[in-house]
C-alpha cells in the first residue's frame, strides 16, 4: 500500500476531529476532537518521516505525545471545576460571558 | 539511516536567562510544598522578582555576546530573541508586582483561597475561614513566561510547539483562578482551553505538512527547501503554512481567531488579563515573526494577501465592536485585537524597519496594558471591581490622579502623539507604507480604525471627567507599593517612550537582526 495514503488517512482524522470540536457540545467530547486531531497530526508525522527515510518524525510524535498528556491533565482538570460547580459538562451551557 | 548520535552543542550564556526563569518555576513548587502556609506569600514573590531580575541579568551580561543558534538550531538567540525575552522579563515583573497586590488584606486579593473548591461551597468558606490562598499563581507565571521566552526564540517548529504548550497550559489554569464571580472566571478558562488546544492542533497539523514538504522541522531548512523544486510535494506547503499561521494568529488573537479573546480577558483575574494581555501577544508576535520572516518568505507571494486580510478584518472589527462594549475589560479585549490588527501592519512590511517597529511596539503596548489593567483592578464597587463603565462615571472628581493617569494610558492606546502609542503606530506603519500598495492600503485602514478606537477611549474619558457618578461608593482601593509601582513603571514608559523614544528604538534597531 502506498504510503500516501497513511496521509490521506490523518487528513481525514483531522477533519473528523475538527468537526467534533465545532459540531459536539459535551467538554470532553470537544476534548476528544482535538486529541484526535493531535494523533492525525502524529500520524502525518510519522508517515513523512518514513518517506523521507529519517527518524525524525518519530521522535516528533513522542514529543506531542508528552505535551498532549499535559494537556490532557490541565484540561481534564478544568472540565473537572467546571462539571462540579455547575453539575454539567456542555459547553451551551457556559454562557454567562457575553458581549 | 542515521550516524552514531551526536550531542548538539549548549552555549550555556546564550539560554541561562530561560534557564534562570525556569528554575525560579521548580523552586516556586519547592517552595510551596515546605514552606509553612503564612510565609509562602512573601517568600513566592520575592523568590520570582529574584529569578525574574536574575534573568534580566543574565540577558543584558551574558546573552547580548553569545548571540549564537544553539541546541541544534533548535533556540535561536538573535538580537529579536534577546530584545524580545528582555520585555518579557520586564512583563513578567509587573506581572507578578501586581499579582501579589492585597489591597489591605491579608492575601493576594485576584485568586481564589482554592481553586478546586466549588465556588460558594462551604469548602470555598473553609478555606477561606483557614487562610489558604493559591500563591502558586507565581511559580505558574513563571512558567508560563520561560515558555514565552522559548517561544521567541524557537528555531524549529516542533521547539515552537512545545513552547506554545508551556506558555499556554499555566495560563489556561490562571485564568480559572479569579476570587470573585468565579464561574465566569472558570468558564473563561474553558473557553481560552479549547480554544487554545483546537488552535495548537492545527499549529501541529501545519507542522506536520511543513515536515512533509521539507524534511525538516527547522525553520531555516524549510526556507531552503521553498527555493528548490520538490516533486510531488508542492501542494503541501501553502496549506502548511496557513494551518501553521492559524494557530499563531489565535494566540495573537487576530480575526477571525479572536472570539476567545473578550472571554478570557473578563474573566481572568485582573493582573492575569495585564499579564496576558501584555506577554502572550509579544510572545505570539515574536514567533510570528520568525516563522514569516526566516521560514517561510520565499514564497510569500502565495499567502501575503491572505495575512493582509487578516490584519485589515483584525483592525477593524477590534475598532468597531469596541465601540459597542459596556465592560471596561471586554472593551480592552477588543482594543487589543484591534492593536493586534495594527502590528500585523508592521510584520507585513517585510523590512528590518519593519521588524524595528513591531518590536517596539510590542514593548509600549505591553507596558501601557499593564498599566491599564493595573488601574482597573484598583477601582472597586462594594469590594468587588466595578468593571461596568456605568461604574466609572465621575471617577476624575474622586480619584484625579488616578483617572489622569487612566486617561493617559487610554490616548497612549489611541496612538496621540506624544505618547508611546503614537510613535509605535509611527514605527510599524512608516515601513508599512513603504513596502507598496498592499502596505499603502493597509495603513490607510489602521488609521481609520485608530479614529473609532480613539473615539472610544476619548468617551471613557469624559465619562470619567464630565459626567455625575451613578453611585458614590465606587472608590479607588488603597494600592500598596506593588501595584503603584506597577502603574508607574508603566505610565512613565509611556512618557518617556512618547517624548524621547530614540534610545529604545536605537535599540530596537540594533536588535532587529535574525540569525537564520
Amino acid at each position: 500500500m502506498s504510503l500516501v495514503n497513511y496521509i490521506y488517512l490523518s487528513a481525514i482524522l483531522f477533519s473528523i476531529g475538527g468537526a467534533v470540536v465545532l459540531l459536539r457540545r459535551n467538554a470532553i467530547i470537544v476534548f476528544m476532537g482535538v486529541e484526535l486531531m493531535l494523533n492525525a497530526a502524529n500520524l502525518a508525522f510519522i508517515t513523512f518521516a518514513r518517506m523521507h527515510g529519517q527518524l525524525d518524525g518519530q521522535v516528533i510524535a513522542l514529543f506531542v505525545m508528552v505535551v498532549a498528556s499535559a494537556e490532557v491533565v490541565v484540561g481534564l482538570a478544568i472540565i473537572m471545576a467546571i462539571f462540579r460547580s455547575r453539575r454539567s459538562a456542555s459547553i451551551d451551557n457556559a454562557n454567562l460571558l457575553k458581549a | 539511516m542515521p550516524t552514531v548520535f551526536e550531542a548538539p552543542e549548549i552555549n550555556w550564556a546564550a539560554i541561562a536567562p530561560m534557564l534562570v526563569v525556569m528554575a525560579g518555576g521548580l523552586i516556586g513548587i519547592v517552595v510551596e510544598a515546605f514552606v509553612p502556609r503564612r510565609r509562602r506569600h512573601s517568600v513566592q514573590v520575592a523568590l520570582s522578582v529574584v529569578a525574574l531580575v536574575l534573568a534580566f541579568v543574565a540577558l543584558v551580561t551574558l546573552t547580548v555576546d553569545n548571540r549564537v543558534k544553539t541546541l541544534g538550531g533548535s533556540v535561536v538567540m538573535d538580537g529579536m530573541s534577546v530584545f524580545l525575552q528582555g520585555s518579557l522579563i520586564v512583563f513578567g515583573l509587573l506581572g507578578v508586582l501586581t499579582m501579589a497586590e492585597k489591597f489591605g488584606g491579608d492575601r493576594p486579593d485576584a485568586f481564589t483561597p482554592m481553586g478546586a473548591a466549588i465556588p460558594g461551597s462551604a469548602y470555598e468558606a473553609a478555606a477561606d475561614r483557614a487562610g489558604l490562598a493559591t500563591s502558586e499563581v507565581f511559580p505558574l507565571a513563571l512558567f508560563s513566561l520561560s515558555g514565552m521566552m522559548m517561544f521567541v526564540a524557537a528555531g524549529d517548529l516542533i521547539t515552537m510547539f512545545v513552547a506554545l504548550e508551556v506558555l499556554s497550559l499555566p495560563l489556561y489554569v490562571l485564568v480559572g483562578l479569579a476570587r470573585r464571580r468565579r464561574l465566569l472566571s472558570q468558564e473563561a478558562s474553558l473557553k481560552y482551553f479549547l480554544l487554545g488546544a483546537f488552535a495548537s492542533a492545527f499549529f501541529l497539523f501545519g507542522s506536520a505538512l511543513l515536515y512533509g514538504y521539507a524534511a525538516t522541522t527547522d525553520l531555516d531548512g524549510i526556507a531552503a527547501a521553498i527555493t528548490e523544486t520538490r516533486p510531488g510535494l508542492e501542494p503541501l506547503l501553502v496549506p502548511a503554512i496557513l494551518l501553521v499561521l492559524v494557530g499563531l494568529l489565535f494566540k495573537v488573537g487576530a480575526v477571525p481567531f479572536h472570539s476567545w479573546t473578550p472571554d478570557a480577558y473578563q474573566g481572568a483575574p485582573t493582573p492575569v488579563t495585564g499579564f496576558m494581555a501584555a506577554a502572550t501577544k509579544l510572545a505570539a508576535f515574536g514567533a510570528i515573526l520568525r516563522f514569516v520572516y526566516v521560514g517561510v518568505e520565499g514564497t510569500r507571494w502565495s499567502w501575503e494577501v491572505g495575512l493582509a486580510v487578516i490584519a485589515a478584518l483584525t483592525m477593524v472589527v477590534g475598532a468597531v465592536l469596541s465601540v459597542t462594549q459596556t465592560d471596561i475589560k471586554r472593551l480592552l479585549a477588543y482594543s487589543s485585537i484591534a492593536h493586534a490588527g495594527f502590528i500585523l501592519v508592521g510584520v507585513l512590511a517585510f523590512s528590518t524597519l519593519g521588524l524595528r517597529g513591531v518590536m517596539f511596539y510590542l514593548l509600549a503596548y505591553g507596558l501601557m496594558t499593564i498599566a491599564a489593567f493595573a488601574i482597573v483592578s484598583m477601582v472597586r464597587q462594594g469590594g468587588t471591581e466595578a468593571t461596568q463603565l456605568s461604574q466609572w462615571a465621575g471617577l476624575g472628581q474622586r480619584h484625579p490622579i488616578l483617572a489622569a493617569t487612566f486617561g493617559f494610558l487610554l490616548l497612549a492606546f489611541a496612538g496621540i502623539p506624544l505618547t508611546s502609542g503614537f510613535t509605535a503606530k509611527f514605527a510599524a506603519f512608516a515601513p508599512a507604507i513603504e513596502s507598496g500598495t498592499l502596505g499603502v492600503v493597509l495603513v490607510v485602514i489602521g488609521v481609520l480604525a485608530s479614529a473609532v478606537t480613539a473615539f472610544v477611549y476619548v468617551r471613557i474619558i469624559v465619562l470619567m471627567y464630565f459626567s455625575d457618578a451613578t453611585s458614590e461608593d465606587v472608590v479607588a482601593a488603597e494600592a500598596s507599593p506593588l501595584t503603584t509601582a506597577a502603574v508607574a513603571v508603566g505610565a512613565v514608559a509611556t512618557v518617556v517612550l512618547g517624548i524621547v523614544p530614540g534610545p529604545v528604538l536605537e535599540l530596537a534597531a540594533q536588535a532587529s537582526e535574525l540569525i537564520r
